[in-house]
């Protein structure tokens, strides 16, 4: 069940592995993108911690909404509006349930109206849509997380930045990728998922 | 008089974005144009907030929007949902598109034509 609580938990573990690993997401956004993926992520973290920071006795939708404000406002790149509508869509579900498996599949087809890619399209949805499955099946869990994240290398970027290059971004693993995996994880380090 | 449908640009970059309608405007002297670019803080990058922002400050009610990379459209969309302003997104060539739609504007084209002649700019 997500709760306030857990949600803010979630949010200071994420902002603490970003913080850690800004200049690694960077590095990876470096050979088949842009180099800013680590400095966007930041900013967005640091925008949702000010703006939780603002809020008194946040309901739950309140809560992921102001999330979903402060990374579509302070990211800056692509994955701004993608974690944004992320978040929104959780957001939008989280009267109806308060189940992960069920937000986080909200998130995903929002993620994937918004940005058109597919499974395989070597984006951040190719951990998300794994994921979100694999909350269903009960495989979920750190290696099924890294997994996941590990298969983007393989791919051939088709949508965003990296699908510029083609052929030539097989063998790098995609940032987005890699940042959603920190938020899986760190959904788990809060106490997610027992 | 200002034409009745306006134009809106948007680019990652706030020079790109501000450049492009100092050159429509020499074909489109009554087509209102705004443009938004550049992250809040004015770095590489874009902004829904930004772009709402763009969208309110045209005059015309009706808006056709045209972006230069994907997460460009990502927060365009993003700001049409988030505005009340009508407004028609078109994958075309950033610059062609919008010079296309600024002449045709100008030149009282219904947009059922303007969209034809923009169908084969489209490029992403
Ligand atoms: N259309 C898309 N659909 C899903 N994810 C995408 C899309 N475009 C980009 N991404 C994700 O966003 C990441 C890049 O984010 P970031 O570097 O912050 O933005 P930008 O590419 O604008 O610089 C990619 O690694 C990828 O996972
Ligand atoms: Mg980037």
């Amino acid at each position: 069940m997500l709760t306030v609580e857990l949600t803010k938990k979630w949010m200071e573990l994420f902002y603490a592995q970003i913080d850690q690993e800004k200049a690694y997401l960077s590095e990876l956004d470096t050979p088949i993108g842009d180099g800013d993926h680590g400095n966007n992520m930041k900013r967005g973290v640091d925008g949702v911690k000010d703006s939780l920071a603002k809020l008194k006795d946040p309901t739950l939708k309140e809560t992921l909404r102001t999330i979903a404000m402060a990374l579509i406002s302070k990211v800056g790149g692509a994955s701004g509006p993608l974690y944004g509508t992320a978040f929104l869509e959780m957001a939008k579900k989280c009267d109806e349930s308060q189940e992960p498996a069920i937000l986080f599949a909200a998130a995903l087809e929002g993620i994937k109206k918004r940005g058109g890619a597919k499974e395989g399209d070597k984006t951040m949805v190719d951990v998300w849509a794994p994921t979100v499955k694999a909350l269903t099946d009960g495989s979920f869990g750190t290696e099924q997380i890294k997994q996941a994240v590990a298969s983007t290398k393989e791919m051939i970027a088709r949508k965003g930045r990296a699908s510029y290059l083609g052929e030539r971004s097989v063998g790098h693993l995609d940032p987005g990728a890699m940042s959603s995996g920190y938020l899986f994880e760190t959904f788990i380090a809060a106490g997610g998922v027992k | 008089m200002t034409k009745k449908i306006g134009i809106v640009i948007v680019s990652h970059v706030p020079e790109i974005a501000a450049g492009i309608p100092r050159l429509l405007e020499q074909v489109a002297a009554d087509v209102a144009l705004t443009f938004a670019g550049g992250t809040d803080a004015g770095e590489v990058g874009t902004s829904a907030t930004k772009i709402v922002t763009a969208f309110e400050q045209n005059e015309a009610a009706e808006l056709l929007a045209f972006y230069d990379l994907g997460s460009a459209k990502m927060n365009l969309e993003l700001a049409i949902e988030m505005s009340d302003k009508k407004v028609h997104l078109y994958d075309t060539a950033l610059l062609e598109g919008a010079y296309t739609a600024a002449t045709l504007l100008q030149a009282d084209v219904p947009l059922t034509e303007i969209e034809k002649q923009l169908a084969p700019l489209k490029i992403k």
